[in-house]
């Protein structure tokens, strides 16, 4: 079985987001880029199924920044292949262009199984999963926290609002949106990152031309306005600690 | 028929979940600005049109193939009732339906999506919609010109009050596309219903919640110590409840629980959509957060970005801890 996970970096959201010039973009150039929190979740799932049976993971990601380290990371994790989708470009690929050049990547893959995160914070025209399964005519489900995948048919379960879940068999090949992983994603030390990079092994593909992105116009980007900004509680610990204590007990609470 | 807003109905254990009333409050402002109607779209349970008495019109579709929710089957029968209906925009939540269908219909319907809406306002011809993204760091504001839209909203961003009505609407019945059950790949094998928690965190008058700023399993621990000290339990976000460091019991938001306490302390959580939605009606909110910028801080009455740490052993030594 061969299992493909597309990773996607995002910027940092710990940073501050500084926006381009135009107001329209954020400021990809001094922006620090991580691996999207789900599709490490997506790949840590992947793991598992080649961990309980007999599986091939191979991972994806355009050249966007910092790609290289995690695609290394992906290897060091236990990933048998890493490939660097190139010449699409140095700005941000929107979810549709994404998907129009996975699809074209994969027509020649054969994978069974499509894992990647159910979401990422800057999907804003769609998420990956279903864009990409539409395209190629496959069945999908997003919001996945575990995948059991054998002779044809993952087994998956989808979450829903308010805790409740649904069990599905979904004939393969299938493309699946991993909400979190059944554990936390496993860790890759430093020395291991840096063995993997020393041995090389990502591969390059040219990415096939976009036919098509998502059509929106983002006029502009701006934060959130503060309406409602909270009072902040100013001082040292002990004098905030003293400060919450008395909000606390003036709603009648915390009173012996 | 091009300036109808079309809504697609969700329901889970035989009733109609809030996001609906709130896509069709919004739905029902839109069209009638425009000339058009509010239609909703419910698929597997005609039965509940009756909830929906704000639409101008429910189709409804009922197959065999659609009694309980999958991707496929709904991807199917949303492709042919919008095909039939040709709306100039559809309306979905930011759920796990939305998540599945919104992006989905956009490719094949060839419409333009703007996921995680929270704004939705007519401006001459066009329409254009505010969004939520990275995180609720940013806002996006989007033009959606063209003759057909979709839009995945953030449950929570419109009233459902307008959306409730009595009555029976206009009702029509949709046959299912042809091929629905034939061809599925897609089987549902059963529903899961988790069983009732170790601790009811709805039932709490005060709530301590933890999240990713916490930084580590162990730490944890100076939470629960608080929420001991102040008798209350411990909640989490969905970072927290992912990693396993607490059962999923006590998470609150979007796919967890909805709280509403007297006092909601918080510790290490940024304020994501997804968590807001599960907690932004409770009564006392104080959030404690190094990053001055978090967006918990326009929701949260009071805040603090002293260091969780140094904050924590404060108020529980205080507390009698």
């Amino acid at each position: 079985m061969r299992i493909v996970v597309p990773i996607k970096q995002v910027p940092d959201l710990v940073e501050e987001l500084e926006l381009s010039s135009d107001g329209t973009d954020v400021d990809r150039e001094f922006l620090k880029f991580v691996v999207n929190e789900f599709d490490d979740h997506a790949l840590e799932e992947a793991l598992l199924v080649k961990e309980a049976g007999d599986a091939e993971v191979v991972v994806v990601g355009f050249d966007e920044p910092d790609i290289d380290q995690a695609l290394y990371t992906a290897i060091a994790k236990g990933a048998d292949r890493a490939v660097k989708l190139t010449g699409a470009g140095d700005g941000p690929i929107d979810g549709h262009a994404r998907a129009a050049m996975l699809a074209g990547w994969l027509a020649g893959q054969d994978a069974d199984l499509v894992l990647t995160g159910v979401q990422a914070a800057d999907d804003l025209d769609g998420q990956l999963v279903p864009l990409l399964a539409a395209r190629m005519g496959l069945p999908h489900a997003s919001v996945v926290v575990s995948v059991d995948a054998k002779e044809g048919v993952a087994r998956v379960r989808q979450e829903f609002s308010g805790g409740a879940s649904a069990d599905l068999e979904i004939k393969l090949p299938a493309v699946i949106g991993v909400q979190a992983a059944r554990q936390a994603p496993r860790y890759a030390s430093i020395t291991r990152i840096r063995q993997v990079m020393q041995t090389g092994g990502i591969e390059e593909a040219a990415a096939t031309s976009p036919s098509g992105g998502s059509s929106l116009t983002v006029r502009r980007l701006y934060p959130p306005e503060q309406t409602d900004h909270a009072e902040m509680l100013e001082g040292s610990p002990a004098e905030v600690a003293d400060r919450i204590i008395e909000l606390v007990r003036a709603k009648g609470l915390l009173t012996n | 028929m091009g300036n109808d807003i079309l809504v697609l109905a969700e329901h889970q254990a035989g009733s109609i979940s809030d996001i609906t009333f709130e896509l069709l409050g919004k739905a029902k402002d839109l069209a009638s600005a425009s000339g058009g109607r509010a239609v909703v779209a419910l698929f597997g349970s005609a039965g509940l049109a009756s909830e929906l008495g704000a639409a101008d019109l429910v189709l409804t579709v009922d197959d065999p193939a659609l009694e309980h929710y999958t991707a496929e089957a709904y991807e199917k029968t949303l492709a042919h009732v919008v095909d039939e209906q040709q709306p100039r925009l559809v309306l979905l939540g930011t759920t796990t339906a939305g998540l599945d269908l919104a992006a989905s219909l956009s490719q094949t319907w060839s419409a333009p999506l703007v996921s995680y809406v929270v704004g939705l306002e007519h401006e001459g011809e066009a329409l254009v919609a505010t969004a939520q993204i990275y995180g609720g760091k940013l806002m996006a504001e989007v033009a959606l010109e063209g003759e057909h839209a979709i839009a995945a909203v953030t449950a929570g961003s419109f009233s459902g009050e307008a959306g409730r009505g009595v009555g029976s609407p206009a009702t029509e019945s949709v046959s299912a596309p042809a091929d629905l059950g034939a061809g599925l790949r897609t089987t549902f094998v059963e529903m899961i219903v988790p069983e009732a928690g170790d601790v009811d965190i709805t039932a709490a008058e005060m709530l301590v919640a933890v999240g990713r700023g916490i930084g580590s399993e162990g730490d944890v621990e100076l939470v629960q110590e608080l929420a001991d000290a102040m008798g209350a339990p411990l909640a989490a976000s969905r970072p927290i409840t992912d990693l396993g460091w607490l059962p999923k019991s006590r998470q609150v938001g979007k796919s967890g629980v909805k709280v509403k306490p007297r006092a909601y302390l918080m510790f290490g959580i940024s304020g994501a959509p997804e968590h807001l939605e599960g907690m932004r009606d409770a009564e006392l909110i104080i959030a404690c957060n190094t990053d001055a910028q978090a967006p918990i801080f326009d929701t949260a009455q009071y805040g603090t970005t002293v260091d969780l740490f140094d904050l924590l052993p404060e108020l529980t030594e205080k507390l009698g801890g």
